[in-house]
């Protein structure tokens, strides 16, 4: 792996790198590089499966990260290739041409984020959420609670409980004079 | 009063059909479903007490609760003991059961399915995202209470309720069709406007009928 990371370190600007165990690796690279560098390590290097495309809001940076998640089946490494965006002009080039089922995720990304592929086939027809009109739900700054309690109707009469306190009230009540309790400090 | 003021008042209680397009307008029914009155008592009874020993059931997961389903049908629980068969459409169903949360896009199906089946028609809610969102009640994209868009006869609470918790509902059902008070299709005639407002103000792309005969 660290020969494959040094090949690529010739090839384009590294931003980072992580290793996070021996068959998971992160890479960060320019947002220009990434259909080189994606195309590279499908062809020529075995990483022939593009498991996930996945998004994250990084709100307070300004800026999403792309996850393209590839998996080698010969010697069983993950490596993820990840890219930051801008959030404000969120644009990404396609990678349908690389992999085909890439528009799917693309499509899901464009309706959950708001991160738009030009050129994705169908990428702007709705796929789950049918007739959305307000900003991405998926979005940090989108509220779901408050969005939820204008749209949806709340039954009155719904209660929460803390789980820990719940338990030592109505369970764990004489906790010190139970036997049958096991303590640890015993 | 006179034939033009007839005509008039029976092309208001029409349907709008807004959402399909116009050119299509003509190929879907415009007419409101109308209120079906119980028989005479005693013929009446007879009929619940048939059809409560044979309620076919629509296949349709709405929901995670549907896995609940599988064992129900098959030979563990065997709801067949009971008198319910799974049904793959909804013009031959009478039962409905939603399996739990149902998203937007799901609730538009709900809809349209429950208004296809024929009546008598019977709804079960099963698990507690039927009855005030369960764990998913500040979601963006599941609704909070179902009996704003279908009528419901009997809720089953839990998450997930186990196939035994689901055929004690089915007895409930049983007992509430063979008692008369199952009248869900008729409540959904009658308030027919306020489901259609409710179902109209969370499903933005109504693209259908407004009622699906």
């Amino acid at each position: 792996m660290e020969q494959l990371i040094r090949k690529i370190k010739g090839m384009v600007s590294l931003k980072a790198y992580i290793k996070q165990r021996d068959d998971l690796h992160f890479i960060t690279v320019k947002k220009e590089q990434l259909e080189l560098i994606l195309s590279h390590l499908k062809n020529n290097e075995g990483f022939t499966h593009l498991a996930f495309l996945q998004a994250v809001d990084f709100i307070e940076d300004g800026k999403f990260q792309l996850t393209y998640m590839l998996c080698n089946y010969e010697t069983n490494v993950n490596l993820g290739v990840l890219v930051l965006i801008d959030r404000d002009k969120a644009e990404m080039n396609s990678i349908h041409s690389l992999w085909a089922h890439a528009w799917q995720y693309q499509r899901e990304l464009f309706e959950l984020y708001g991160i738009d592929f030009p050129g994705s086939p169908r990428v702007h027809e709705s796929f789950v959420l049918e007739g959305w009109d307000e900003i991405p739900p998926m979005r940090r700054d989108f509220d779901t609670l408050e969005y939820s309690d204008q749209t949806f109707y709340q039954r009155p009469g719904r209660s929460t409980n803390d789980p820990a306190e719940y338990m030592k009230e109505k369970m764990y009540k004489n906790y010190a004079a139970s036997p049958m309790i096991r303590r640890d400090n015993e | 009063m006179n034939k033009k003021h007839m005509d008039e008042i029976e092309n208001q209680m029409k349907l709008a059909n807004a959402g399909i397009p116009e050119k299509e307008r003509d190929l879907f029914a415009d007419a409101r479903p109308v209120k079906v009155d119980p028989f005479n008592k005693y013929y009446e009874g007879f009929l619940n007490w048939a059809r409560s020993r044979s309620l076919w059931m629509l296949a349709f997961g709405t929901g995670c609760g549907a896995i609940e389903l599988r064992p129900l049908m098959t030979s563990r629980y065997d709801m067949s003991r009971y008198g319910i068969a799974p049904r793959p459409t909804p013009r031959q169903a009478s039962v409905f059961i939603i399996g739990g949360y149902s998203s937007i896009k799901t609730i538009k199906r709900i809809v349209r399915s429950y208004e296809q089946m024929q009546g008598p028609k019977y709804v079960i809610a099963l698990g507690s995202c039927t009855i005030n969102g369960g764990m998913y009640y500040d979601s963006y994209n599941t609704i909070n209470r179902l009996d704003y868009y279908i009528p419901v006869d009997v809720y089953i609470a839990g998450c997930m309720p186990r196939p035994e918790a689901l055929i004690a509902g089915f007895n409930r059902l049983k007992e509430k069709i063979r008692a008369g008070e199952c009248e869900g299709m008729n409540e959904y005639t009658e308030k027919f406007d306020w489901y259609k407002s409710n179902q109209k103000q969370i499903i933005k792309d109504w693209n259908m009928p407004d009622y699906n005969w």
